[in-house]
């Protein structure tokens, strides 16, 4: 038996090898509830309820969403051009602390839509800078990107706490650790009334539409590829490497910046230290499960953030650890390796 | 003589290629047979097929009278089959005895018994002629002590009958002579050989018996001294075969000049003092031994190395140290040493690779945004005009064979008509269709008043294509001497580095 490389992969086949890959993990999982002593269909279909059952559930997930297609569509340019932004995380604190900071320096008498698109701009630029660091060591030294990136996500949200409990505390919070809030006016609008779902699923919508047209139309989106396959031939091909690396860097650290700053102008207001379980690392499991397309980032947000909604609910209704929700988002990712092998080759005996 | 391979009826499909149609082949103890055939006619599959690496969907393996399993390389290592691939299996880092002894030992075994492993591959180096360090690293090894570790290591496995694949592929013409003989003497101790090769010389010089393999199908089988190359070229390709010549015309202006150009690769000096003139409507080849600089003078022009010293000249305007980019737009096409390294993006489809270079240009770009009908035109035309068989627009480059990929690069830079063509070894690894095809573009680039730099390790391919020679030895380049003056012998001479005293004769 050996494996042959298809001659070429159909979306359908790519969606249906995600779809096997899903499904598959979930037949894991239910063999843990089983084992927590609930019947899986019941769990499952409580996980359903939580996240779809209601539009307040609908628009939660949704809410939740948002920054992971973010920090999905980041970590999905980069890994294409094999920059390896492990760093979305600090990405997104960055992009975070900036908005806080310029939503509430803003003069609140600008009008707000000129604010609120000043204040994206200044979350993408954010995070563009503090990946434009590692890219430029990796460029100049060869220093490897995974490990700088990595440890800046630490060193950003220590920072991040030492903004937040000194300069820019926020005096109304009675002593929480919390930042100064964005100005009420350049708070994102809401999508729904009465709901958390804000104008930043458009924007990040729009986000997914605009880097798939990058990566698929542009010279630079072009050029980019051909670097991350054989970055020899396309340096031949007279493709400039640093130009390149550095435009992806930008790119990719923009929407983990934005992510942090539409969290922070649309659900939080201000910043704090825990206002991400982890939104940067899930971005890089979201672009695994989506195969690095910007149409799959848009589902795989959907999905993992329906199976963390969704486990909240499964766990208050019948008492299995959310923790599932982990486990079940980490098979997922395995699932989807092996996915992606048997999509791009075939079995041969 | 006795049969000691029988390959019978041998059939093998991938989806609708036919890679293997009814093949049967007899080896016969203590012989060397040669099977010949281009890129693509099936030979590396059959031999994946008698080695168990590929599973025949019809037909069987008969070794010293008994079939093998199908499917299992470890069957025929049991019974005696070595196989040497193109591409060498060897971990780097390890030392030869230890790439030897690999997976020739039980895996619970509690120590490697190196001493008997060492005094063995001693034994053997020592018997078979291959002389090696067992404690050398393989990272440290040349391309043709790689390959005596590989063919070492079928041998310590007791293999009595060895296949290998392509084996001169990498290496110069003095190793691969060395090689043969080896062969020769292997044979003396009683091993029987097939070796693959689309090389007519090799096979000529090398076999007792050849067998020929076209489109899957073995077409022929010639006792190898009573056949000629002529016979040979034809059955191999199916139709008559003749290389094009070149005609003497007018040369033109000086076009591309360098003078005393220093190029420095890993703070060494890769390249020194290289002085040389090529002139519109002219080839000049640059013929040496593997090693000797040919790579640095690629990267030097094509763009990718600058020069530390001395002037690289287009038309009289410095270029060098420009970058890929710079030397593209002023005309100077590229064919570059490895095609899979540096010609293509293998993952990226045929329309990609084929405007890449050109990509940020108006003709297949507005505005940042890829024109990606006008791209797809240009490559249709591109498959038609330089006969890029079995590629479309949408197929990854990665699937093309070596010859066809090799036309898809030449064709990229021909579409551009280029002043000045940079062909760095644009036959190698291609098969005698191939390599007419690669010829007769070069030929009527030039008489279409091109300026040619060919990089050959081919004397026959420098000598019947250039106007001027110059040889590279140790990163320095001879005087010219022109094509007239020139013979293989002269050559031979130069390449060996003896060039000093017919300077005045250039």
């Amino acid at each position: 038996m050996r494996l042959e490389r298809r001659t070429s992969v159909k979306w359908t086949l790519g969606a249906g090898a995600a779809l096997a890959a899903v499904m598959t993990a979930l037949a894991f999982a239910a063999g843990l509830i089983l084992a927590a002593g609930v019947n899986p269909l019941v769990a499952y279909l409580e996980m359903l309820r939580g996240a779809l059952g209601s539009r307040l559930a609908i628009t939660e997930m949704l809410t939740r969403a948002v920054p992971l297609m973010l920090t999905g569509l980041a970590a999905a340019v980069a890994f294409r051009a094999r920059l390896w932004n492990i760093g979305a995380e600090g990405q997104f604190y960055l992009g975070a602390l900036a908005v806080a900071w310029a939503g509430h320096s803003l003069m609140s008498s600008l009008p707000s839509a000129i604010g609120i698109a000043a204040l994206m701009v200044v979350g993408m630029a954010a995070g563009a800078l503090l990946l434009s660091g590692p890219a430029y060591l990796r460029l100049r030294f060869n220093v490897d990107e995974v490990v700088t990136t990595l440890l800046m996500n630490f060193v950003v949200i220590l920072f991040v706490g030492l903004m937040i409990e000194g300069p820019m505390r926020d005096p109304l919070a009675f002593g929480w650790p919390q930042s100064v809030p964005v100005d009420r006016n350049f708070r994102l609008p809401d999508l729904v009334q009465g709901t958390r779902l804000h104008a930043g699923f458009l924007i990040a919508l729009a986000m997914a539409g605009i880097v798939w047209l990058i990566i698929a139309r542009t010279v630079f989106g072009t050029e980019a590829r051909a670097a991350g396959f054989n970055a020899r031939a396309a340096e031949f091909a007279g493709v400039s490497l640093p130009r390149t690396i550095m435009g992806v860097a930008l790119l990719s650290g923009g929407l983990a910046g934005l992510a942090g700053g539409i969290e922070v102008a649309g659900v939080t207001g201000g910043v704090t230290t825990t206002m991400s379980p982890g939104f940067g690392y899930a971005g890089i499991v979201v672009a695994m499960l989506a195969a690095l397309h910007p149409a799959g980032v848009v589902a795989a947000s959907v999905f993992v953030a329906t199976v963390f909604v969704g486990a909240d609910a499964m766990s208050r209704a019948t008492g299995v650890p959310s923790f599932i929700a982990d486990v079940i988002v980490a098979l997922a990712l395995l699932t989807m390796l092996v996915a992606l092998l048997f999509s791009s080759y075939r079995i041969r005996r | 003589m006795s049969t000691v391979l029988r390959l019978d009826r041998i059939t093998k499909r991938f989806g609708r290629l036919v890679a293997n149609d009814e093949v049967t082949l007899d080896l016969e103890d203590g012989e060397i047979l040669a099977l010949l055939g281009e890129n693509g006619a099936g030979k590396t599959t059959l031999m994946n097929i008698l080695f168990g690496h590929y599973t025949a969907d019809a037909g069987a393996v008969q070794v010293f009278g008994k079939t093998l399993p199908p499917g299992r390389p470890r069957a025929a290592i049991r019974v005696g089959v070595g196989m040497v691939h193109q591409h060498f299996a060897l971990a780097d880092n390890l030392s030869v005895l230890d790439n030897i002894m690999l997976g020739s030992e039980p895996l619970l075994r509690m120590r490697s018994r190196r001493q008997e492993g060492s005094a063995r591959l001693l034994a053997l180096s020592e018997k078979f002629g291959l002389p090696v360090d067992p404690d050398a690293r393989v990272s440290g090894l040349s391309v043709g002590e790689r390959q005596r570790v590989e063919i070492l290591k079928a041998l310590y496995r007791d293999a009595r009958i060895l296949i290998l694949d392509e084996p001169t592929a990498v290496l110069a013409r003095p190793e691969a002579r060395q090689l043969f003989e080896t062969l020769r003497s292997m044979t003396g101790q009683g091993l029987s050989i097939i070796f693959i090769s689309h090389k007519l010389y090799e096979v000529m010089a090398a076999s007792d018996r050849v067998a020929v393999l076209r489109e899957g199908r073995k077409v022929a089988e010639r006792t190898t001294a009573r056949t000629t190359p002529d016979e040979l070229a034809e059955l191999m390709v199916g139709n008559p075969v003749t290389r094009p010549r070149r005609e003497d015309h007018e040369i033109g202006a000086p076009l591309l000049v360098a003078e005393d150009v220093t190029v420095y690769l890993d703070r060494k000096p890769a390249l020194q003092d290289l002085t040389f003139t090529v002139h519109e409507g002219e080839i000049l080849g640059i013929v040496g031994v593997s090693g000797n600089g040919q790579a640095a003078l690629g990267a030097l022009l094509s763009g990718v190395a600058s020069p530390h010293d001395g002037k690289l000249m287009l038309q009289g305007r410095e270029i060098g140290g420009l970058g890929p980019r710079a030397f593209i737009a002023a005309g100077i096409g590229r064919i570059p040493e490895d095609r899979h390294a540096e010609g293509v993006v293998g993952e990226l489809p045929v329309w990609e690779n084929s405007v890449l270079e050109r990509l940020a240009t108006k003709a297949f770009s507005n505005l940042g945004f890829v024109r990606r009908r006008a791209a797809r035109d240009h490559t249709r035309v591109l498959i038609e005009r330089f006969d890029i068989r079995g590629a479309s627009p949408e197929m990854r480059v990665g699937l093309l064979s070596g010859g066809n990929m090799q036309k898809l690069i030449l064709g990229r830079v021909l579409a551009a008509a280029p002043g000045v063509i940079i062909a760095n070894q644009p036959t190698r690894g291609l098969d005698e269709g191939a390599i007419a095809a690669v010829h007769a573009e070069l030929l009527s680039a030039r008489k279409a008043g091109a300026a040619i730099i060919l990089i050959s390790e081919e004397l026959e391919e420098a000598l019947s294509l250039s106007d001027r020679l110059q040889a590279i030895v140790g990163g320095r380049l001879s005087r010219p001497v022109s094509a007239k003056d020139a013979n293989p012998r002269r050559l031979g001479l130069m390449m060996a580095g003896v060039w000093d005293e017919m300077s005045n004769a250039a």
